[in-house]
């Protein structure tokens, strides 16, 4: 490579680096500077881990840790299997049609799937609707509420609608190549279904469903929105906890937003560095 | 055995995709055209045209907050593929040092969320005179969207040989115009849909509208916000039809483009599953 290569390398990813540099990189900094008590506009110049120490040391705060870890862990598993299933039944329709099914749900705003199933599941919505039809309940709280519950289940149906068809079509572009032939080549061998999608198609797929899952976990890890608007009051995922923190009239809470805003940083890194790893040692295999 | 049956389950199962991808948006019509619709019936027992009101009210709310995401959407989408653009010719057609670093730090905004990012400029931003602007709003939305647009852009120059650039260049052509006469024409429907798909993003985002914005920018998925947590599904699947028109417009455009017959269709795809 000649210097001059060198050089219109560097120019051509500067304006990409210095966006993401300044306003994401420079933002997490500051959410870190701020995360360790430092916020000279109320006064406060003296550095410490009280933050965190406050942080990790709270019943709140592993409330929300396991809550945000189950709606992610619930989500990405229930999607993964969805998809891997959705993706093996559909491979031999058209491709044009799966991908426009496919390619709505993942185009539609998260907020509007969220609305639209909130009205199908709701104690009043569509589902209790056709329960009453059936006679299955008579009234509106006989429904089992879905919503602003416990388990998430409005939250975690949201992300599996959303997430479903992006795995899905990961999947779906993997079976189109060599799959297809090697089972073919499996099933003049004799090898049984179960055989043939365990030996033949499971290590074609696995690489890219992996990938995905990892991207769909991450994502709703910290994600605000749907848990924002379809959650319950206490405990309440992270990033809906940090940001609760942050509109605390208490500036003196800042710190606690802030760390716990780097810490859902430092987990979802990890996982994407996690991915890329992935992803390069698949691009040498 | 063979083809048929196979065939046959797989346009059993679409049907059965496409009921479930289409149940939410059954509500969404039913409630912005009902007048009346008690529990239990299974469609309103009256109709009423105040949704549609409530969106085409003149001077109303809906109008003003949609002209903001409009501009401000349109805005993000030029600057991120101006931005995308130049990474993605570096990364997609430049084998170098550090690259698998430089790729990471690109894609992290995408995993990692721009929220925390976010509440941490903020003060700064207070201290710049960029809260409570559009301007602020605009800079905050490059964060989510300047990643698709660099690696969407990226898998665009990965697939061009530079064969074509060489023979213009041999035939007399400047590095400009080849660049201009060449390239751009070859990479044109991918920096479409990197726009559009930029352009959705910022669309569809809320929370960082509101960090910077500070209530004083007004964009739809806030009218949404607090239409969903009221009580009035007339008003909120209403405003739900309209945000979502962007998006439905941007998906038969993108699959015009995106060819999913192609062997790699999926390429493309990958990672634009985070739009919001």
């Amino acid at each position: 490579m000649t210097l001059g290569d060198r050089t219109k390398i560097v120019l051509l990813l500067a304006p990409a680096l210095l966006v993401i540099g300044v306003l994401f990189s420079g933002g997490l900094a500051a959410a870190l500077v701020q995360s360790l008590g430092y916020l000279p506009a109320i006064g406060r110049t003296e550095v410490s881990f009280a933050a965190y120490r406050e942080v990790l040391g709270s019943r709140d705060f592993l409330d929300s840790l396991i809550l945000t870890l189950y709606v992610a862990g619930a989500s990405t598993g229930i999607s993964t299997v969805l998809a891997v299933l959705a993706a093996l039944s559909l491979r031999r329709s058209s491709g044009r049609v799966s991908a426009v099914v496919f390619q709505l749900p993942i185009t539609i705003p998260h907020l509007v799937a969220a609305v639209g199933i909130a009205l199908v599941v709701s104690q009043t919505g569509l589902g209790a609707r056709l329960a009453a039809a059936l006679g299955l309940i008579g009234e509106p709280r006989e429904f089992p509420a879905l919503l602003y519950d416990r388990y998430s289940i409005g939250i975690i149906l949201t992300y599996v609608w959303k997430e479903v068809p992006f795995i899905a079509l990961v999947v779906l572009a993997a079976l189109r190549g060599v799959a297809g032939e090697l089972e073919e080549v499996a099933r003049t061998l004799g090898a049984s279904a179960w055989q043939r999608f365990w030996y033949v198609i499971f290590p074609v797929i696995a690489p890219g469903v992996v990938a995905a899952s990892l991207i769909v976990f991450a994502f709703t890890f910290g994600a605000f929105e749907i848990p924002y608007l379809l959650g319950q009051t206490y405990p309440t995922i992270l990033p809906v906890m940090a940001y609760n923190e942050y509109r605390a009239l208490d500036l003196g809470a800042r710190p606690v937003a802030m760390a716990i805003n780097v810490l859902i940083a430092v987990i979802t890194a990890a996982i994407a560095a996690a991915y890329l790893r992935l992803g390069r040692d698949l691009g040498r295999g | 055995m063979g083809k048929r049956p196979g065939r046959r389950r797989a346009n059993a199962g679409i049907v059965v995709v496409a009921a479930l991808v289409a149940l939410p948006f059954v509500p969404l019509f039913l409630w912005t055209f009902a007048g009346e619709w008690r529990f239990p019936d299974l469609l309103p027992s009256e109709w009423s045209p105040r949704g549609i009101h409530y969106l085409l009210e003149p001077g109303g709310r809906v109008f003003e907050a949609s002209a903001n995401s409009l501009l401000i959407a349109g805005a993000v989408a030029l600057a991120s593929v101006a931005v995308g653009l130049p990474a993605g010719m570096a990364l997609g057609g430049y084998a170098f040092r550090l690259k698998g670093l430089v790729v990471f730090f690109i894609l992290l905004p995408i995993l990692v969320p721009p929220l925390a990012s976010t509440m941490g400029i903020h003060l700064t931003f207070i201290r710049l005179g960029l809260a409570d602007t559009a301007f602020g709003v605009f800079l905050v939305h490059l964060v989510p969207t300047v990643p698709y647009t660099a690696i969407i852009l990226a898998s665009v120059f990965a697939d061009r040989t530079g064969e074509l650039e060489s023979a213009a260049r041999t035939l007399g052509a400047s590095a400009w115009q080849a660049f201009r006469h060449v390239t751009l024409p070859g990479v044109a429907p991918g920096v479409a849909v990197a726009g559009l798909f930029a352009f959705l993003i910022s669309w569809s985002q809320y929370i960082l509208t509101v960090l910077i914005g500070g209530g004083q920018v007004v964009t739809l998925p806030m009218l949404l916000f607090s239409a969903a947590s009221g009580n009035d599904p007339v008003i909120t699947s209403a405003l739900a039809l309209v945000f979502v028109a962007p998006a439905v417009l941007v998906l038969v455009v993108a699959l015009r483009y995106l060819k999913p017959e192609a062997p790699d269709g999926g390429k493309g795809l990958v990672g634009l599953g985070k739009a919001s």
